[in-house]
């Protein structure tokens, strides 16, 4: 077992036996449950819907090479720097080295998981930079200094109360309940923020490939502050987000609303495509997108998880998971939690370390029917456990089934087995729940049935031989 | 109509019943049912841990028991799903991918075959209680199994079914993922006995054996009452 997969079970264990914080989560997403099936309801046909958006990203995932060189053509028209960084390493050096040549100190952020994934806040606080989290989630865990907890609700974790508290000891506020104070104390902060901010980073929901514009989803309004006050935009964009057509934002923003946070859309949806052009009075200097590859383009390589590239982070997928809902976002220790990041981790990061991520699941398939964009994602982490032990089998397992195989070949072994079983297992009561019982890790919190003293294959070998002398003696 | 029984081997040796009562259902019904006696398991514990070649080695070995056979009836939606819809992509490029093809259709889970090739619904039993239905996932999620077992339970004189709210929530089994990761499992199978708590429901029904025995095991640890019981055990009650 790796570092990461002894942390993970670890982690595991200590929330699921945490009922305040299990009860927390699950109340929160019954509440997303029901207002998602609400607006679900208004489309005409969801599953249609869902089969047009999964063939719009087919398209633009399947030609992302012409669909990404015209939105680069497209931006770049209108003024936009693009970089395209083929490592996390790249693209924080990029905008790290636009950070110093323009001599930035204060940094304004929109809430972006592609950058939480390349690690960029670390870096450009390393260059010297501060930077400050907008989005009110974000910034409340960031004065936490912790991990987002879920890749669209990063602060879902907390109650009101806890915030009111973290904000009395951070920031010197008084303490309430009351979400619309809590609110304005952040406000009254980010406002600050916003106009000492010499640039604004973002990330993006969708890049489109026919304009040359990224669009970015957001409630609050602060990812318009970020981009437009500060002299300087960088977007960090990774290349699956790109669509082909404008039109096709029709369908994917209310979807994106939707199936991620149960609302039919959300309170503000931009486009950006450049700098301040010549006569307009505001927007930003400088325009730079930096489309992000950082092993994308290997998950491109492997047809039968390409799909996964489909992925617009709604977060449906951890919603309805209840592997996340038991064990919530920090244990994973991953940037992309859930489903998603169960399937896509061990491609970004290495599958040996990551591999037990698809193993811990049941794999009941609630988020492969979520997915608004159909990515088969629980036949996916079947296919990461495959690929791991074809790689690197465990001894363990492989002997074990050895001897398996071998039993279940062999029908004659098969019986005797159950034959045996009814006599071992009143021993089995003797160790049962303690350090020798084999069974140990289904004994401690549940109980055995007990195996039946007669098997049905030796019920079913009565029956025929009764048959057959009563047929016979007639 | 000629039906095989596929027995899965937690079955064959744990609930033995739920065999004796599908097959009691099905003779019952007028079908000509016979057991291939070489069957052991369908090879899904290796297939979920990642071992395909184990797993169609012991697939291989089903293919052979079931080749003779014209419908096969499953005990367990999970099992039925392993050889319907993952034999076909386990032995994809291999020898075996014909034969596999060729089996999968033949394949139903126990409530699908009685609604939808025998058309039944009233299949003529009485059981007294309340009941609560879940839905085990491959079955529901894999096969699109959820109106069929709940039609064959209206039938049922004296039996009055109480939705769960959780009823599609995965009860946490997943094979060897509830040994593996022990603690996730169980949290997820609290889950489903707080919402057949709220039930109040005497018995909790499922077309999959492999639920239940999570189910049981943890209704029983935790002092809870209800009763677990296959579709099939309650069909055979007359
Ligand atoms: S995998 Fe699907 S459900 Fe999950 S975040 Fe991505 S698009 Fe949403």
């Amino acid at each position: 077992m790796t570092a990461y997969a002894r942390e993970f079970k670890r982690m595991a264990a200590r929330y699921t036996s945490d009922l305040r914080h299990r009860g927390l989560i699950q109340r929160a997403l019954k509440g997303y449950e029901t207002k998602r099936d609400e607006y679900k309801g208004r489309y005409q046909n969801w599953s249609e819907a869902r089969q047009a958006a999964s063939e719009i990203k087919w398209e633009a995932i399947n030609h992302l090479d012409r669909h990404l060189a015209e939105f680069i053509t497209k931006i770049e028209a209108r003024g936009t720097r693009v970089f395209v960084a083929g490592t996390g390493a790249q693209a924080r050096d990029y905008i790290v080295g636009v950070a110093k040549q323009n001599r930035v100190r204060s940094i304004i952020k929109s809430k972006s998981m592609t950058a939480e994934e390349i690690g960029l806040n670390e870096a450009l606080e390393h260059a010297g930079c501060t930077v400050f989290e907008s989005d009110l989630g974000e910034f409340i865990v960031q004065l936490r200094r912790e991990k987002p907890y879920h890749l669209v609700f990063p602060a879902m974790h907390l109650t009101r109360d806890e915030i009111s508290r973290l904000f009395h000891d951070e920031l010197g506020s008084e303490p309430t309940d009351s979400p619309e104070e809590l609110t304005m104390i952040a406000r009254r902060v980010m406002r600050k923020n916003y106009c000492a901010a010499d640039m604004g980073i973002s990330g993006a929901n969708f890049a489109v490939a026919e304009t040359g514009m990224i669009s970015i989803t957001e409630n609050e309004g602060n990812a318009r502050l970020s981009t437009s006050l500060p002299k300087i935009h960088i977007a960090l964009v990774g290349i699956e987000k790109i669509v082909p057509r404008l039109e096709d934002l029709a369908l994917f923003l209310p979807m994106l609303a939707t199936a991620g946070a149960g609302q039919p859309l959300t309170c503000y949806n931009t486009l950006y495509g450049g700098p301040r052009q010549p006569g307009e009075c505001d927007g930003p200097e400088q325009f730079h997108v930096v489309l992000l590859d950082n092993r994308r383009t290997e998950l491109l390589a492997d047809p039968e998880q390409r799909d996964a590239l489909h992925c617009i982070r709604c977060g449906a997928c951890l919603n309805v998971c209840p592997i996340f809902r038991n064990v919530g976002g920090h244990a994973y220790g991953t940037t992309y939690q859930g489903p998603i990041g169960s399937v896509i981790t061990p491609h970004l990061r290495g599958l040996q370390d990551w591999k037990h991520l698809s193993a811990s699941s049941s794999l009941c398939g609630a988020c492969t029917e979520a997915c608004p964009v159909g990515i088969d994602l629980h036949h996916h982490l079947l296919q990461n456990r495959r690929n791991a032990a074809r790689e690197r089998p465990s001894l363990s397992e492989k002997i074990l089934y050895a001897g398996f195989v071998f039993i279940m070949r062999h029908p004659v072994l098969y019986r005797l087995s159950t034959r045996l079983a009814p006599v071992f297992f009143p021993l089995h009561r003797l160790v049962k729940g303690t350090f020798f019982d084999p069974l140990r890790a289904w004994t401690q919190t549940r109980d055995l049935p007990v195996p039946a003293r007669q098997s049905f294959h030796a019920y079913w070998n009565d029956k025929m031989s009764n048959r057959k002398a009563r047929h016979g003696g007639n | 109509m000629k039906v095989s029984l596929f027995i899965p081997c937690f079955v064959d040796q744990f609930y033995p019943q739920v065999g004796v009562s599908m097959a009691q259902v099905l003779e019952r019904l007028g079908c000509e049912v016979d057991y291939p006696p070489g069957q052991t398991c369908c090879g899904q514990p290796p297939f979920n841990s990642g071992y395909w070649n184990e797993a169609r080695a012991v697939a291989g070995h089903s293919l052979k028991t079931f080749a003779k056979s014209e419908i096969i009836v499953s005990a367990s939606g999970s099992c039925g799903t392993m050889m319907k819809v993952f034999y076909p992509e386990l032995f994809k490029d291999t020898e075996q991918e014909f034969e596999a093809r060729k089996i999968a259709p033949k394949v139903h889970e126990f409530s699908e075959f009685l609604v939808n090739i025998l058309g039944v619904r009233d299949v003529g039993a009485k059981f007294s209680g309340t009941a609560t239905f879940h839905d085990g996932c491959h079955g529901l999620r894999e096969l699109g199994i959820k109106r069929e077992p709940r039609e064959l339970l209206k039938h049922v004189r004296g039996l009055e079914l109480v939705e769960m709210a959780e009823a599609e929530t995965c009860c946490g089994f997943g094979g060897t993922f509830s040994v593996k990761f022990p603690s996730i499992s169980t949290a997820m199978g609290e889950v489903k006995c707080d919402s057949i708590a709220e039930t109040r429901a005497e018995y909790v029904i499922s077309n999959d054996s492999s639920c239940l025995m999570q189910i049981q095991g943890l209704l029983d640890r935790r002092g809870q009452k209800a009763r677990c019981l296959h579709l099939a055990e309650i069909l055979a009650q007359t």
